[in-house]
C-alpha cells in the first residue's frame, strides 16, 4: 500500500488508518463528529496528498483541456480554478476535477486519487493537440486547510495578504520562506485553502499549521471529509457521479457548459437536457429510525425507483438524510418513498438536497 | 488499550455474554465500540424472538458504517434494552454495563464454547 509523506504524522497522532485509493490514509483521529464540528466552527487540516495531479503544457493546451472538460476553459483567467468533469461520449463521467490555469499554455488538473491512472490515460489518448501531458501525482503533496478560521491561521505564516486570493483562484505564496501554491478551494462547504508543495515542504507546513493554529485547529480524517462534503451536496466520484451517472442527472449543471465549444460527451448531454433526464439526485430525509446508506434501494410502494448515493446521520443537523438517484416523477419535494435497510422498509420523504448552507468567502 | 472485563464470555466477533439469575445478557465489547467509533443508531430485535448462536441479533450503526451484532448463544429474547434507541451512545460510554438483549438460554453448555477474558484479550491484541 502507498503512503503519503505525512503518513508518519498520522501514525504519531494515533489516527485510525485504512486503505483509500491504494493509500494508507487517516480515517479519524479523535471522532468523526468532533472533527466535523471543528471544521464547521473553527479550522481543520486534512492530508489530501493522495489526490492526483496531471499537467498539460503546450501551444494548444487550452484546446485540449477544453475538449475534455465540461466547463468552459476558454473563459478562464490566469490563476483561476474551475470545477467540472471529464465525460465519456455517452455523458457518463470519467472523473470530476479541478482545472488550475497558469496561462494559456499551462494547466494543472487535480483529479481523484482512485482515478489518476484512468484520467492520465484518457487525457493522453485524446492528446491530438501536441501537448505534453505529465502525471505528476507522485511529486506533489497537498493539504487542505478548511473552516472559518483557516485564513486567520494561514495568515500567521505569511506577509502576503491572503484576502487577495479570491474564491476559486490561486497564488504562489511565500509561507515561512518557502513558496507554495495556495488556492481558495475545498471540499467542505467552508472557506479555506488547498495548498500544494513538495513532500518535504508539505510535511513542514503541516507541523507549522498545527503549531500556530493551537487549539483552533485539528487534523481531520477522511471520515469527516466525507460527512462535510455530503452535507453541502458536493459529489463524490463513485457515489453521486460515475461512468453510469451523468453530471446532469447528478444535478451539477452549473459545471456543464453546453453552449460553448464541443467537448467529449456534449452531444449526449445536449440530448439528455432536451429530453429531460429520466432520473435525478434528490435529498431524502428518514422518517423512521435508522441510517440509510450508499447503495440501498429506494422504492415507491413495491416498485424499485432508485438508489441511495450517500447517506449519513448529518453531524451538523442531527437528521438522518441521504442523497439518492430517483426516477421521475418520484423526485418531487414531499414525495413519500421507502428505503430498504437490512430487508426492512423505512419511510423517507424527498427534501432539498442542500442539508447545510455553504459558508464560502466570495 | 481497550478493556476486557472479567466475569464475561466473549466471541471473536466482539460480543460479550454475562450470565445473571440464569439469564444471558448480550452486549458488545470495549474493543468493538472503540473500533466502530461514535455509535449513532442501534437496531434492536423484537422481544420473544427465538435466536440461534450466530444469528443476526440486530445492527450497530456508527457514523461511517453498519455492523451486525451476532448472537453468541441460542435461546429466546425476553427483553431488549429500549434505552439504546434514543441513546445509542451509551454503548460507547460503557459497553459492559449497557447490554443489548436479555436471553433465556436454551442450552447453557454453549457458554463453554465462548472465549474466556484471557483468550479474548489475545484476539484484541492481534
Amino acid at each position: 500500500m502507498k503512503e503519503t509523506a505525512l503518513h508518519p504524522k498520522h501514525v504519531a497522532l494515533d489516527a485510525k488508518m485504512a486503505e483509500f485509493a491504494g493509500y494508507d490514509m487517516p480515517i479519524v483521529y479523535s471522532s468523526i463528529t468532533e472533527e466535523h464540528q471543528k471544521v464547521r466552527e473553527s479550522c481543520g487540516l486534512f492530508d489530501v496528498s493522495h489526490m492526483g495531479e496531471i499537467t498539460v503544457k503546450g501551444e494548444e493546451a487550452t484546446k485540449l483541456v477544453n475538449y475534455l472538460f465540461t466547463n468552459d476553459v476558454t473563459k478562464m483567467t490566469e490563476k483561476q480554478v474551475l470545477y467540472g468533469m471529464m465525460c465519456y461520449e455517452d455523458g457518463g463521467v470519467v472523473d470530476d476535477l479541478l482545472v488550475y490555469k497558469f496561462h494559456d499554455k499551462h494547466y494543472l488538473l487535480v483529479v481523484n486519487a482512485s482515478n489518476v491512472d484512468k484520467d492520465f490515460e484518457w487525457v493522453s489518448k485524446h492528446n491530438t493537440f501536441h501537448c505534453t501531458v505529465t502525471n505528476e501525482s507522485n511529486y506533489y503533496s497537498e493539504v487542505a486547510l478548511q473552516g472559518p478560521k483557516a485564513e486567520e491561521i494561514l495568515q500567521q505564516l505569511t506577509e502576503y495578504d491572503l484576502n487577495l486570493i479570491e474564491f476559486f483562484h490561486f497564488e504562489n505564496v511565500l509561507l515561512d520562506n518557502r513558496i507554495y501554491m495556495v488556492s481558495r478551494t475545498g471540499y467542505t462547504g467552508e472557506d479555506g485553502f488547498e495548498i500544494y508543495g513538495t513532500h518535504q515542504e508539505i510535511v513542514e507546513l503541516w507541523d507549522r499549521l498545527l503549531e500556530v493554529g493551537g487549539d483552533a485547529i485539528a487534523p481531520i480524517g477522511l471520515g469527516a471529509r466525507d460527512t462535510l462534503r455530503f452535507e453541502v451536496n458536493l459529489p463524490l466520484y463513485g457515489n453521486e457521479l460515475s461512468k453510469t451517472i451523468t453530471p446532469l442527472e447528478a444535478g451539477y449543471k452549473f459545471a456543464v457548459k453546453l453552449e460553448g465549444d464541443p467537448f467529449i460527451g456534449r452531444d449526449a448531454l445536449i440530448k439528455q437536457k432536451e429530453n429531460k433526464t429520466k432520473r435525478r439526485i434528490v435529498g431524502l430525509e428518514l422518517q423512521d429510525k435508522g441510517i440509510i446508506r450508499h447503495g440501498y434501494d429506494v422504492y415507491k410502494d413495491d416498485e424499485l425507483v432508485g438508489f441511495v448515493t450517500t447517506g449519513y446521520k448529518s453531524p451538523s443537523t442531527g437528521k438522518t438524510v441521504a442523497l439518492a438517484m430517483v426516477d421521475r416523477p418520484y423526485d418531487k419535494l414531499g414525495t413519500e418513498l421507502t428505503v430498504e435497510v437490512r430487508n426492512k422498509r423505512k419511510k423517507v420523504v424527498v427534501i432539498k438536497k442542500k442539508f447545510y448552507n455553504k459558508n464560502y468567502k466570495k | 488499550m481497550s478493556k476486557v472485563k472479567k466475569g464475561y464470555y466473549y466471541t471473536n466477533t466482539h460480543e460479550w455474554v454475562k450470565v445473571e439469575d440464569g439469564f444471558a445478557y448480550i452486549g458488545i465489547s470495549d474493543y468493538a465500540q472503540e473500533n466502530l467509533g461514535e455509535i449513532v443508531f442501534v437496531e434492536l430485535p423484537d422481544e420473544e424472538m427465538a435466536i440461534e448462536a450466530g444469528d443476526e441479533l440486530g445492527a450497530i450503526e456508527s457514523v461511517k458504517a453498519a455492523s451486525d451484532i451476532l448472537s453468541p448463544i441460542t435461546g429466546t429474547i425476553v427483553m431488549v434494552n429500549d434505552e439504546l434507541e434514543d441513546n445509542p451512545e451509551l454503548l460507547n460510554e460503557d459497553p459492559y454495563e449497557n447490554w443489548i438483549v436479555k436471553v433465556d438460554m436454551e442450552d447453557k453448555s454453549e457458554l463453554s464454547e465462548l472465549l474466556s477474558p484471557d483468550e479474548y484479550e489475545d484476539i484484541c491484541e492481534e
